[in-house]
């Protein structure tokens, strides 16, 4: 299980007119494992993902995710994976318990599950008194957290998560983290955007794109050897620098 | 089914917690029925009427009484002349004025024929055509009562009996404009808020980025439109009712036909407006754009749906294009229902090209909604 590649990339790209977003990029991602999908801004993580998660048709390549392929079995897709974006992408005009149970709705889940899922959600990030607030009122890295228990509700095979730490505190970012690390104990692959460095060294494996490209994809520890360096910040420089 | 369900009562709980939308949905259309109802009319009342007299007899002096003696006119001002008068009318002072020649009084005794000067402000061309007919009918009906005075009695009886013509107006005998009004503008109501709404509902989504979240959930795209539109059919009958009840109690419209049948009507008309607000939101990424697509084809359809001018008297190119304007549908529609009490059978032609309109509106929603871009 632990061996099984469950995103598959094969000489994928997308085109806007002449410019490549995304330029013939390939590569797998084992199940339970965190990968971190690292690059500069406008380096085309953000098209790449789309492009897997479904809602943006690529322009040539192959690519399976949980299995299906991207152009013809994207909704199927849809029902294996989460989805967390860089926009807070809960309803500020909802409570947190409606959120909840509108996404876990539209998931499919019965109204038991949802009850079920709810009370273990608010029990474990703590939000038992806000449970009938509005989420607008809601700090930003509550909002976050929150969020991504959101795209776990339907228990996901794979979770897609866009620079889900953005604009947190620290401390926030290490508990966000520290959910990371449980839901890929639990058997979700992570598939996570980012631009913090230290968090670069929490994945299993990253990959460095660079204009559309993917430059460099191994180890944390492989990468740092390889260009000889003793952070990924520095890799990350090297590398996006050219 | 139950994926339709969470869809809707997320929206009505969504609509009902927006303070600032609230009152446009409910209030506006209310406020816009009381003013529109009664400013808009075509009624001519009020004409500011001046003349200039230069005979100055009790023939003219009768004239100019008759004018005060109508309602229609608000006789304001004698002039000394042809110029005073005018330059008022330059000014817009007076709609119109009469110019009363020297011995018209002598020469209408002796020739038993005078001249006499209308003159009539003609920016608004029908308001000039009806202040024309107002003062010919009040002319005439004067110079019968001169006819009666000077002719004698034996001549009398060898004059033919005037034919006289007795007009019955049907369907609305006191020419109450109101109730001819409301219920046009009943339907411009319905259609404005739900046409707006529903094309920003979801361009708003798309703008603070829920859009994207819903796209990569399984979520069918019909289970969403469907739950998604639901809610403003619903605020469409709600309105409807509104309107109704308010066209009852202050304007007292009459309602001669079937209200089941006007409701089943206005459900399949929603749709079509539906459909629109849908199509024009996949259309559009923010709600500026989609608020301004919707306002040209608002402004195009209710000028040219008969609600304010008649269709008939357009150009034969301009009914071709109302064939395909929907609020001409509705407000045929509504009119024929509520003011002739007109059945199933006479609405049909028209209820059946609605049906056919949502279904390829609707359609064309679904279909250029994309999950995958």
């Amino acid at each position: 299980m632990k061996n099984k590649n469950v995103i598959e990339v094969e000489n994928l790209s997308k085109l806007f007119g002449d410019f490549a977003a995304v330029n013939n990029i390939s590569f797998q991602v084992k199940a339970g494992e965190i990968f971190g999908f690292l690059g500069a801004n406008g380096a085309g993580k953000t098209t790449a993902m789309k492009m897997l998660i479904g809602i943006s048709s690529p322009t040539s390549g192959k690519a399976t995710v949980a299995g299906f392929d991207v152009y013809k079995e994207a909704e199927s897709i849809k029902k294996n994976i989460g989805y967390m974006s860089q926009k807070f992408a809960l309803y500020d005009d909802l409570t947190v318990k409606e959120n909840i149970t509108f996404f876990g709705g539209i998931y499919g889940l019965s109204k038991k599950q949802i009850d079920q899922k709810r009370c273990e959600l608010v029990e474990e990030l703590g939000l038992k008194e806000v449970t009938n607030s509005l989420v607008a009122s809601l700090p930003l890295g509550w909002k976050q957290k929150l969020a991504f228990s959101v795209s776990l509700l339907h228990e996901p095979k794979i979770v897609f998560l866009d620079e889900p730490t953005g604009g947190v505190d620290p401390i926030t970012r290490r508990q966000f983290w520290e959910m990371i690390y449980k839901a890929a104990h639990n058997g979700t692959t992570i598939f996570v955007t980012t631009h913090y460095m230290d968090e670069a060294e929490y994945c299993d494996r990253v990959s460095i794109m660079v204009n559309g490209k993917i430059e460099a994809l191994d180890t944390p520890k492989k990468l740092k050897e390889h260009y000889k360096t003793d952070t990924m910040n520095d890799v990350f420089l090297k590398l996006a620098r050219g | 089914m139950n994926i339709i369900l969470y869809i809707i009562r997320k929206e009505f709980k969504q609509i009902f917690r927006n303070k600032g939308m609230l009152p446009i949905i409910f209030i506006l259309p209310v406020l816009q029925l009381v003013i529109l109802s009664n400013a808009a009319t075509y009624e001519i009342k009020n004409i500011q009427f001046g003349y200039v007299d230069a005979d100055n007899s009790s023939t003219s002096r009768g004239l100019i009484e008759q004018f005060e003696a109508s309602t229609y006119f608000n006789v304001s001002e004698k002039f000394p002349s042809d110029k005073e008068a005018s330059q008022a009318m330059q000014e817009g002072a007076i709609d119109a004025y009469l110019n009363i020649p020297v011995h018209f009084e002598r020469d209408l005794q002796k020739d038993k024929t005078k001249a006499l000067g209308v003159i009539i402000d003609a920016i608004d061309g029908s308001a000039a055509g009806v202040i024309n007919v107002y003062i010919t009918q009040i002319i005439q009906h004067y110079n019968k009562t001169i006819v009666t005075d000077l002719v004698q009695v034996s001549d009398m009886a060898q004059q033919p009996d005037s034919i006289d013509s007795i007009p019955l107006f049907w369907y609305n005998q006191t020419l109450n404009y109101k109730t001819f009004m409301v219920p046009g503008i009943l339907v411009l109501l319905v259609t404005m808020i739900t046409l707006f709404l529903s094309g920003m509902n979801i361009v708003r989504e798309k703008e603070i980025g829920t859009l994207e979240q819903i796209n990569v959930t399984p979520i069918r795209k019909h289970h969403f439109i469907i739950g998604k539109l639901f809610p403003f059919w619903v605020l469409g009958m709600g309105l409807l009712t509104i309107g109704l009840i308010l066209a009852k109690v202050i304007f007292n419209t009459p309602m001669l036909g079937n209200l089941g049948l006007l409701y089943a009507y206005t459900s399949v008309y929603i749709l079509v407006i539906l459909g629109m607000g849908l199509f024009i939101s996949n259309f559009t990424d923010t709600q500026q754009q989609a608020m301004f697509i919707a306002w040209f084809f608002v402004v195009i359809f209710i000028l040219m749906s008969g609600l304010f001018t008649p269709i008939e008297s357009m150009p034969k190119w301009a009914q071709l294009l109302t064939e395909f304007n929907p609020i001409k549908y509705f407000v045929e529609i509504i009119r024929m229902v509520m003011l002739k009490g007109s059945g199933f059978t006479d609405i049909f032609p028209l209820a059946i090209k609605t049906l056919v309109y949502a279904i390829i509106m609707n359609g064309l929603a679904v279909w250029s909604y994309k999950k995958t871009s």
